[in-house]
């Protein structure tokens, strides 16, 4: 436990010691990679200022703040449209990456038959496939978001088929004792086991969905056509407007550590009763 | 071999016949003889202890009577009309379902069978209460202890009311203040319900305490070595635990498993 109530009890030193780290070690969490942020930043200004670098080179923190601002709207649409492609993709990724593992999952042969296509697709570089997507898709959401299911749907399915592949032997005996049915052997026991499974897939296929979103949109906006904000940033390069290049460059970073938040919360919401990753250590 | 029979089964020989495995054998695919050769009559209301060590087989006979495997020679007879599927079976671990509430683990069995919460609900409540665990119900495995889990399972295994209970060695990560207490708890639903329950341990103490039956086996191949019958009245608590008769039932259970592990061939080893 940690909140101790210390003015009632009497600490022996060992014990106030480590009460006391832990008080610090709770207020460091926070307080230490915001100070270093905030140092970086702080930095970064002086250097520009110290060597008198150009803004097309490196603008000062508070320009890119500024253009973050006065570009708003132009940075904040083309934002949506690249949520719009990651939330789908991601959405897709979790449809097929379970779907498919629960057919995995049916039979140990339909897994050994498919599962190397999964590998074979995840381990090809996206940037390598595109092209022929291209020639094969015509419309450019479609292109973009097979693009990006392609990189996260990986993580959701290798994840949740091992999810399903690790139930307790005895617990599957019991289901087996009580004349469960497959359907509802994987209702009752398999789906709810691989959880933590695919949560932690989900996890990395929520970031993944966004690198495959920006990735698709950098190779699919040489030729002009979305107005995502990796099309931006190609555009904002063309043009030696590096702030507006630093805005959309931390609108995507604040995105993917906004994605990588709201999935752990679920994560953590999901499980916390009763899955030892969710639970607070205790003494 | 050596057949020791220090007691005969005549003594129960009054309740109908619920299962008898006749010349038992199960070999597994590696070459390994499980049980061989085993004999075996439980009547109905037989509270029957299977001991012996480690090896000897009474894991995979308690499996063959739940219908978990298939013999490989020799045949198992139910009594009269039993259905296999209403099998109570308790696991060395608790084997709860750790996402779900108490109540959803006890409603399992007859969730399987298409009963619905509500309907489930009075038969639930029922048997928490019977394992002292009324209040519990929202509760989640994880929040419990051992014991606890321990009487979840039971009232799982008891929920659909079997006929047969299996145990598998059900208290043995307990510690033994707790192990007394389930010890105590399990014969008094015993008594009340009459149930047959084949109870699998490697505990002397335990198996003379609880059972009506005691079956040796041995090791190498597993066979069935010798039976006790535990000529001591139920009910059965803390006094009996104390009394001379139950040291010198003990005594006798101990000189049987004792020849029960000599009597294996080839190289001995002290556990595993």
């Amino acid at each position: 436990m940690t909140a101790i109530d210390d003015t009632a009890l009497k600490l022996d030193p060992e014990e106030a010691r480590r009460v006391r780290q832990e008080r610090l070690e709770r207020i460091g969490r926070w307080v230490l990679p915001l100070a270093i942020m905030i140092l970086a930043i702080w930095l970064w200004d002086r250097i520009c200022v110290w060597n008198e670098i150009p803004q097309y080179i490196l603008p000062r923190p508070g320009v890119v703040l500024q253009t973050l601002h006065n570009d708003a709207g132009l940075l904040f649409s083309s934002l949506l449209v690249t949520l719009r492609i990651t939330f789908l993709s991601l959405l897709l990724a979790v449809i097929g990456g379970v779907g498919l593992a629960v057919l995995f999952a049916q039979s140990k042969w339909v897994e050994m038959s498919f599962f190397p296509f999964a590998i074979v697709l995840q381990v090809t570089p996206i940037v390598a496939i595109f092209p022929l997507i291209n020639i094969y898709v015509n419309n450019q959401t479609v292109k973009l978001l097979l693009c990006a299911w392609i990189v996260a749907f990986f993580p959701i399915l290798s994840n949740t088929t091992l999810g399903l592949n690790s139930v307790d032997r005895n617990l599957r005996d019991l289901f087996k004792l009580n004349g469960a049915t497959h359907w509802q052997q994987l209702r009752y026991l398999r789906l709810p086991a691989a959880m933590p499974y695919f949560l932690g897939g989900l996890k990395i296929a929520g970031g993944l969905s966004l690198i495959g979103a920006v990735v698709a949109e950098f190779v699919a906006g040489a030729q002009g056509q979305s107005s995502g904000l990796a099309s931006r940033i190609i555009e904002a390069g063309y043009r030696l407007n590096a702030p507006r290049l630093f805005a959309a460059l931390i609108l995507i970073s604040l995105t993917g550590i906004l994605i990588f938040l709201v999935l752990s919360l679920v994560s953590h919401l999901v499980l916390r009763r009763w899955h030892e990753s969710a639970l607070r250590q205790e003494r | 071999m050596i057949q020791e029979k220090v007691a005969s089964t005549a003594a129960s020989g009054v309740a109908p016949m619920l299962l008898s495995l006749r010349n038992v054998g199960k070999v597994f695919s590696n070459g390994v003889t499980a049980l061989s050769k085993v004999d075996l009559s439980i009547r109905e209301g037989d509270f029957l202890s299977l001991l012996g060590p480690s090896g000897c087989g009474k894991s995979t006979a308690l499996r063959l009577i739940a219908g978990l495997s298939t013999p490989t020679s020799g045949q198992l007879d139910w009594g009269g009309a039993i259905d296999r599927s209403n099998t109570g079976f308790v696991f060395q671990e608790p084997t709860l379902l750790p996402w779900a509430s108490v109540f959803d683990n006890v409603w399992l069995p007859l969730r399987l069978k298409g009963v619905s919460r509500a309907k489930a609900e009075p038969a639930v409540m029922e048997m928490l209460s019977r394992v002292h665990l009324t209040g519990f119900e929202n509760a989640v495995p994880r929040e419990l202890s051992g014991g606890m889990k321990m009487r979840v399972s039971i009232a799982r295994a008891m929920v659909t009311k079997p006929r047969i209970l299996l145990m598998d060695e059900p208290f043995a990560a307990l510690d033994e203040i707790t192990r007394f207490k389930l010890n105590n708890d399990l014969l008094e639903l015993w008594q009340d319900e009459r149930f047959t329950v084949v109870f699998v341990t490697h505990s002397v103490f335990e198996s003379v305490f609880l059972s009506s039956r005691v079956v040796v086996m041995a090791a190498r191949p597993g066979r069935v070595f010798g039976e006790l019958v535990v000529d001591a009245p139920y009910p059965r608590d803390e006094t009996f635990r104390t009394s001379p008769d139950y040291a010198a039932l003990c005594r006798q259970a101990s000189d049987v498993l004792v020849n029960a592990i000599n009597s294996t061939v080839g190289p001995h080893h002290d556990g595993h």
